[in-house]
């Protein structure tokens, strides 16, 4: 495999003016053309004809273990080999599986995970020993510190949920062997991810593989009769199943509990987003939104449902990442309906296996840009983080102000297609300016961002005329500030940071969700 | 002054925090040397921001402390500026070196004076050792922020958190909030008024006060420093009475001085001086609230009710603060944020008791404007006191934001 970051790289400015490579990894790229300006025309990609005669009648494709497996699918070196992060921090299978592959003495992978967890800093080891290549996939913590350390020997690839369907469909990711780690499963392979001691909830991240990939492996440790319902995986998709003692370790896979941040600043940024909702009138029978499920976005929905207690309002659907506190608002029948991305506590798990209402989706029906539409942009309202985001609106969810790469992309980016797109966040962090002139790393375009809510007021995007017409005619008593503003509060407070120094060699990419390069993550020196 | 100061001065000194959990703080080791020059060190989890910066600033600070050899260690969690210098001076001050000398940041433009009989329904404690709280204090809405340098502040830094509350006075936008500084029981609070004074805080609250004279002796020294200072705003008084003596002496504690603004008390160590245990009811205290109501309602100044502990009981302290406002208490503190918006409210009049007030108000305009000097409201005649209290209510709601 080519495309080692040694190379020189040849650097292209996009839409957005940011330089990029044209090339990553030995593949022709490219740049960012703008917001819905990209049109792919050729064929979505399709796995090799496969033949019924070369499966058991019995339906028992059961191997001895990951390493038989492994062998039976043919893997090579240099192969793309794939795995989901239903389990989160507690998974134990795509490790196991990269482990097994490293016994049979494959080398020169390419990882390709729908995100890495910390736990699995162990691939850092397999890629000093030559058995991974690069990832492609969203790194956190170890791993992501690995790659901004130009230690990697190709490019990072980051992609958003929605974007990594996208890069399968239209064949720039081929998966030669997909891992897919199960909390249930049958013999034949039909999985299901809201049933068993490691149950996660949903499994929509293995769709694409399951569907895409050449050879698909069923890793499960609680192997049922068939049929194994409901199957979010199906069995007529899966070569082999493996059983093993443990696909993860439950207290990492489903928070037992999810907290709501006790920060007062925090808390009251949350009850302006919900107070924002509620004055421009997004807020009103019928509505949707979307808020994942850190401190803030939690707390914004326990004080939005207050909201909608009082108005009587009533939600037609919102959408996971599913907590407790989304589970509460469908039993107080303040929504008809949950669409369920990932299950993040156990209160998730057991409603998504128990009531109809709560309904497990995948990143193709959600986010996927080469499906006719996704839900994402029928959501009306959604609440996401950011680590910075810059006076033009444009935002950063992939490394910190120094150029660490420390997140993934996750769904953000396909969820800035929502009606409107509120990034909720605390001005500065420990001294740092969140609110900064230009992001150290573009994740999402300002033209897709509309609101930003901080404690210290809440900045419309200028774009967004109808929203601050809204407010206007409210005559809302909520302190709208221009963003410029916010950002000198901010540095009278803390002192205009100094820009940290980036290398000049690029050690990852950020791609749109239309499979375009939108901006480099550079070697940290 | 300082309990840095030593017959023999020692050489080495530190202050301030950090450690893992440690946010928005720094800590600095000071090594007094005789020769060699400044020698510092940094270490920043904002480095790649403010490293140079961090390093500048503390250049300035020892040189403004007359600190000409030394060697400075800065273990630094994000802390800003005013947070730097503040640590700096004390671990200075505690080497025993520098004394007499101060370190000022940036002046933030002072706040308008201070009115005496100003809205105060909610006064947010901050601690004196905590300045992670202070630069966003504000905009959760109290009417006033209170600096606090008793009990929050452990025996042992009590010379560094009066540092750091001069330096948040003096560069700190608390924005309309009025600025109040808690210092401690005398005589040890006079030491926190000689840091203190000079920048200006709105109003001084005086713990475990049981006589007059504790409050003269405040007042004089206040006095004094204004004097030194040039400085000519008000600064209040807030006499908190903790004890069955202070409450026997309620009056003449709370007419001690012309400027005694309020009157409250502290219950847990009130009921600790009966010995009978505090509830949340409060039956035990009726007396010494009811007392306090009265003192402070003779001299014409505000009664305060003290705080809410449970912030978690959100009813509980509903409940509470209505009963503390039919009983004559115009405010209380709050120990959380999350207390401040119940507390307004229960603060707040009543839609009836506001139309009721418009209307007396409206007559008494509208007498004023005929020149009678009898006020009538339909066939009623209204009593001067009624009056009066119509229009105090009306203009309270109007700064509550009740009415425009």
């Amino acid at each position: 495999m080519s495309g080692s970051v040694k190379e020189r790289v040849e650097l292209a400015h996009n839409a957005a003016g940011r330089a990029v490579p044209t090339m990553v990894n030995g593949k022709p790229q490219i740049p960012f053309l703008g917001a819905g300006k990209y049109q792919p025309r050729a064929r979505k990609a399709a796995p090799a004809i496969c033949s019924n005669k070369d499966y058991p009648d019995s339906g028992d494709k059961r191997v001895a273990n990951l390493e038989t497996a492994l062998r039976n699918c043919g893997l090579r070196d240099g192969m793309v080999i794939s795995s989901h992060h239903h389990l989160r921090d507690g998974d134990r299978v795509a490790l196991m599986a990269l482990e097994a592959a490293a016994k049979i003495g494959v080398k020169d992978l390419m990882w390709f995970p729908s995100a890495s967890f910390p736990s699995q800093q162990g691939a850092i080891d397999l890629m000093k020993k030559g058995v991974i290549h690069h990832i492609e996939g969203s790194m956190n913590g170890p791993l992501g510190d690995y790659c901004t350390q130009g230690k990697m020997r190709g490019m990072g690839v980051l992609r958003s949920h929605g974007g990594r369907y996208q890069a399968i469909q239209d064949g720039e990711v081929h998966i030669d062997v997909a891992v897919v780690a199960a909390p249930a499963a049958d013999f034949f392979g039909d999985a299901d991810g809201s049933h068993g001691k490691s149950a996660c909830g949903s499994l929509g991240f293995a769709l694409a593989d399951s569907i895409y990939a050449d050879r698909v492996i069923v890793v499960t440790d609680n192997l049922v009769p068939f049929p194994c319902v409901p199957w979010q995986i199906q069995g007529n998709n899966v070569d082999f199943v493996v059983e093993v003692e443990s696909i993860g370790d439950p207290a990492k896979i489903v928070s037992g509990t999810t907290q709501i941040t006790r920060s007062p600043d925090r808390l009251r940024i949350a009850e302006l987003v919900a107070q924002f909702l509620r004055a421009t009138g997004i807020m009103k029978n019928g509505f949707s939104f979307q808020a994942g499920a850190g401190g803030i976005a939690l707390a914004f929905v326990e004080y939005l449902k207050q909201m909608m207690k009082e108005d009587g309002v009533k939600a037609r659907f919102v959408r996971g990442g599913s907590t407790k506190f989304l589970v509460e608002l469908l039993q107080e029948g303040l929504t008809d309906y949950i669409l369920d991305g990932q299950t993040f506590d156990l209160d998730g798990v057991q409603s998504i296996a128990n009531d109809p209402r709560h309904v497990a989706t995948t990143p193709f029906t959600s986010y996927n840009y080469h499906g006719k539409g996704n839900f994402a942009s029928l959501v009306d309202a959604v609440v996401l983080g950011a680590t910075e985001v810059d006076v033009n609106f444009n935002a950063n969810v992939v490394t910190h102000s120094d150029g660490r790469l420390l997140h993934g992309i996750g769904g953000w980016q396909n969820c800035l297609f929502a009606g409107c797109t509120i990034l909720a966040l605390p001005s500065f962090r420990d001294r740092i300016p969140v609110i900064v002139d230009e992001v150290t790393t573009m994740t999402g375009p300002g033209e897709m961002i509309d609101v930003v809510v901080t404690e210290r007021g809440i900045a419309i995007n200028p774009r967004r005329t109808d929203l601050l017409h809204a407010m206007a005619v409210q005559g809302s008593k909520l302190p709208l500030r221009p963003i410029q503003d916010i950002k000198a509060d901010i540095e009278k407070i803390c002192g205009k940071p100094a820009r940290p120094k980036l290398g000049d060699r690029p050690c990852a990419v950020v791609k749109w969700v239309d499979g375009t390069v939108l901006d480099t993550v550079w070697q940290v020196s | 002054m300082s309990r840095a100061v030593e017959t023999t001065s020692p050489r080495s000194a530190e202050a301030g925090n950090w450690g893992k959990e440690v946010r928005s703080d720094v800590h600095v080791a000071f090594e007094a040397r005789d020769s060699g020059g400044i020698e510092t060190s940094l270490e920043s989890r904002v480095a790649p921001y403010y490293g140079s910066a961090i390093m500048e600033q503390t250049r300035d600070v020892l040189a403004e402390l007359g600190v000409k050899h030394a060697r400075v260690a800065i273990h630094d969690e994000g802390a800003l500026p005013f947070v730097i210098a503040a640590r700096i001076e004390a671990a200075a001050r505690r080497a025993g070196i520098a004394l007499g000398k101060r370190s000022l940041p940036e002046q933030h433009p002072l706040p308008p004076p201070s009115q005496k009989d100003r809205l105060r329904r909610s006064r947010l404690y901050l601690p004196g050792s905590e300045p992670k709280y202070y630069v966003n204090a504000s905009g959760h809405g109290p009417d006033a922020v209170i600096l606090d340098l008793e009990d929050s502040v452990h025996r042992g830094e009590k010379d560094v958190a009066r540092i750091l509350v001069r330096n948040a006075l003096r560069s700190v936008d608390f924005g309309s909030c009025e600025r109040m500084v808690r210092i401690n029981q005398l005589p040890l609070g006079l030491e926190d008024l000689a840091e203190v004074v000079g920048e200006s805080p709105d109003l001084i609250l005086i713990p475990k006060v049981e006589e007059s004279e504790q409050v003269r002796e405040v007042d004089r020294m206040i006095g004094e420093i204004k004097a030194r200072h040039g400085i000519i705003r008000p600064i209040w008084i807030m006499p908190i009475i903790e004890s069955a003596l202070g409450i026997e002496n309620a009056f003449a504690v709370v007419t001690a001085s012309e400027n005694v603004a309020a009157l409250t008390m502290g219950l847990e160590d009130y009921t600790a001086d009966l010995g009978v245990v505090k509830t949340t009811e409060g039956h035990e205290s009726e007396y010494a609230r009811s007392r306090v109501v009265n003192a402070a309602r003779a001299a014409g100044v505000q009664a305060m009710d003290s705080v809410f502990s449970d912030v978690a009981d959100m009813d509980g302290l509903r409940r509470w603060a209505e009963a503390s406002r039919a009983a004559g208490f115009e405010g209380m503190g709050c120990i959380h944020p999350g207390q401040i918006r119940v507390v307004h409210q229960a603060f707040q009049p009543t839609a009836v008791e506001i139309e009721k007030a418009q209307k007396v108000v409206a007559a008494f305009e509208e007498a004023q404007s005929k020149g009678l000097g009898v006020v009538s409201l339909g066939s009623k005649m209204i009593d001067p006191p009624v009056v009066q209290r119509a229009l105090k209510l009306v203009e309270r709601a109007k700064a509550m934001g009740v009415i425009s």
